[in-house]
């Protein structure tokens, strides 16, 4: 019985290395490290955009519950009644994308607004190119770099969104860019120390290695995956909330609000432009997730050890989906914030919270054989909380006279 | 010269000249990110990953944001119509005399009679170890240069204080 649920576990590999070798007597020698990355990469571009699909369907739907309306449920397979609860949805939002008419404003950048979405688009894609999806299933494994490679392309997709912005000439299109810009850098400084924590602890770059971090079992069922502790119980949800930032998801989307400055950087683009904004705005959320799910969920591992027989790629994809519709509820439920809300929130309580958390990752590690697991849990939880508690008495919501200050 | 090499020269030098040439000020901003990914690149090639990364991480995706935003900030984007001040081939002979004092530096070294030395195994954790034990006073020196730059920029942005009232 082990040994089926071993080789479902395995199938990709397996499926690859046997085409790889039934290729090997056909092709010629240089063409097969070729074929073996197009092999890795059509998983990715074949599962991921079908996740984006399905996720657009269901954020309607479930934001549509929220709302007490029933969202998308009328379109299904043509013509027949079957209607797949509005399942179809996708294909035909597809279509329409896809024969819409492709307006660029006549005093735009021509050559940089077109260049805009691909350059947003493929580091998005690239991103995934380091995240292990399950055991052996890493399309790029980079033992040295793996995390600062996710973090580089990250950073770059920051200036598409100005090419985006700037490219349009259109007032809304460049304050839209700016708000993203500004959010998006303020944000980094966050994303990258709380995921700088588990880099101290696994003591590796390599996404891979902190998965195996991960996998020591303890009290002989729960795997000690990196939440299970003080500092990585905080620093997830630091990490949550910087990538629902860096990803423009709400409460964070200003840079689109959609009531203030129409759908800011991509107001002026239109037809499948527009739908590729689209697509790599909820891959790069996905990517996010991903990673948070690598470095603090323990990736592909099971919470429980006798959990185990199911696929580890059924692990990841379990995670992922988890994930994503926890942010379709946080869409669902929360306000967007103010700008100064924004920065004051990311420079005035993220930013000291991550520092004090790194402090607190540095302190486990160095307790780790000396001091009892109680004593280590109770003490570093005071050193988060104390700080949580003065740090978010500043945002508690003040009722007193409002001052405006531009309109007097 | 491998053919990717080729490939990444020619796309660095190529957006450099584009970077220098182009009127308007954003398409060279542009120009320039390409320059940096192409040295990136170039670093990646000689399995140089940690300072390959780092270079996108950091010009790509913070020095290039500076940039764009300096020249947002100050001027109008819309490329003047005036030509150039000075004819382009002023620089030609500065740019000869500068490659001719470089040869003669390079030719009067002695780097072409050393031997190659063996390829040291480079990892991240030496990196750090080096940055944090031998290197730490340049460390600590270009963060209180960091410090004061970001200081001066906070005092140049309150400056206006006093104007609203």
């Amino acid at each position: 019985m082990a040994e089926v649920f071993q080789a479902i576990d395995q199938f990709p590999v397996t499926l690859k290395t046997w085409l790889l070798g039934h290729a090997a007597g056909v092709m010629p020698e240089w063409a097969l490290p070729l074929l073996s990355a197009a092999l890795s990469i059509t998983p990715i571009l074949a599962v991921f955009p079908l996740l984006f699909a399905l996720t657009t369907v269901i954020e309607r739907k479930g934001l549509g519950r929220i709302q007490n309306r029933r969202g998308p449920n009328r379109v299904g397979i043509p013509l027949t009644n079957i209607r797949l609860a509005g399942f179809g949805q996708f294909i035909a939002d597809g279509i329409k994308s896809l024969t819409k008419e492709d307006i660029v404003p006549r005093s735009a950048d021509k050559v940089v607004h077109f260049l805009a979405p691909i350059a947003l688009l493929i580091p998005v894609l690239l991103t995934y190119s380091v995240l292990p999806f399950g055991r052996n299933m890493v399309p790029l494994d980079l033992p040295q770099t793996g995390l600062l490679f996710f973090f580089a392309l990250g950073a770059s997709t920051e200036l598409s969104v100005f090419m985006a912005g700037w490219s349009s000439r259109n007032k809304y299109s460049l304050l839209g860019a700016m708000r993203a810009i500004a959010q998006m850098v303020s944000y980094e400084i966050p994303l990258i120390l709380s995921a700088l924590t588990v880099v101290m602890i696994a003591g590796t770059l390599s996404l891979s290695g902190i998965v195996e971090s991960q996998a020591e079992v303890r009290f002989g069922f729960l795997h000690s995956w990196h939440l299970f502790t003080p500092w990585g119980l905080v620093g997830f949800f630091l990490f949550l909330t910087a990538a629902a930032a860096e990803a423009n998801r709400t409460p964070f989307d200003l840079p689109e609000a959609e009531s203030e400055i129409i759908a800011g950087y991509f107001t002026e683009y239109s037809g499948f432009k527009f739908a590729i904004f689209f697509l790599a705005e909820y891959l790069g959320l996905f990517a996010m997730c991903g990673l948070g799910i690598t470095l603090f969920l323990g990736g592909w591992l099971p919470p429980f050890k006798f959990l185990g027989f199911i696929p580890s790629w059924c692990w990841f994809l379990g995670k992922l989906v988890a994930l994503i519709l926890l942010f379709i509820w946080l869409r669902g439920t929360l306000p967007r914030l103010r700008t100064d809300q924004l920065m004051g929130f990311a420079w005035k309580f993220l930013l000291p919270m991550t520092l004090i958390n790194l402090f607190v990752a540095g302190l486990w590690h160095l307790s780790v054989t000396s001091v009892p697991m109680t004593v280590r849990w109770i003490g570093g939880f005071a050193l988060l909380a104390i700080p949580y508690w003065l740090l978010g008495r500043g945002f508690e919501a003040k009722v007193g006279k409002r001052e405006y200050r531009f309109a007097n | 010269m491998t053919l990717s090499f080729a490939i990444l020269a020619g796309l660095t030098v190529g957006s450099a000249v584009a970077a220098m040439s182009l009127r308007n000020l954003v398409h060279c901003a542009l120009g320039l990110v390409l320059t940096f990914a192409g040295l990136a690149g170039l670093y990646l090639q000689l399995n140089a990953e940690f300072v390959g990364f780092t270079q996108i991480l950091v010009y790509v995706g913070a020095v290039a944001i500076l940039i764009v935003f300096a020249i947002l900030l100050t001027r109008g984007t819309e490329p003047a119509n005036e030509p150039a001040a000075v004819s382009p081939w002023a620089g030609l002979p500065v740019a000869v005399l500068a490659f001719l004092a470089m040869a003669a530096a390079v030719l009067a070294s002695p780097v072409d009679k050393r031997l190659a030395a063996p390829v040291p195994e480079v990892s991240v954790k030496t990196l750090g170890q080096k940055l944090m034990t031998d290197y730490v006073l340049p460390l600590e020196v270009l963060a209180l240069l960091l410090t004061a730059a970001m200081l001066g920029a906070v005092i140049i942005a309150m400056k206006d204080k006093e104007d609203l009232q």
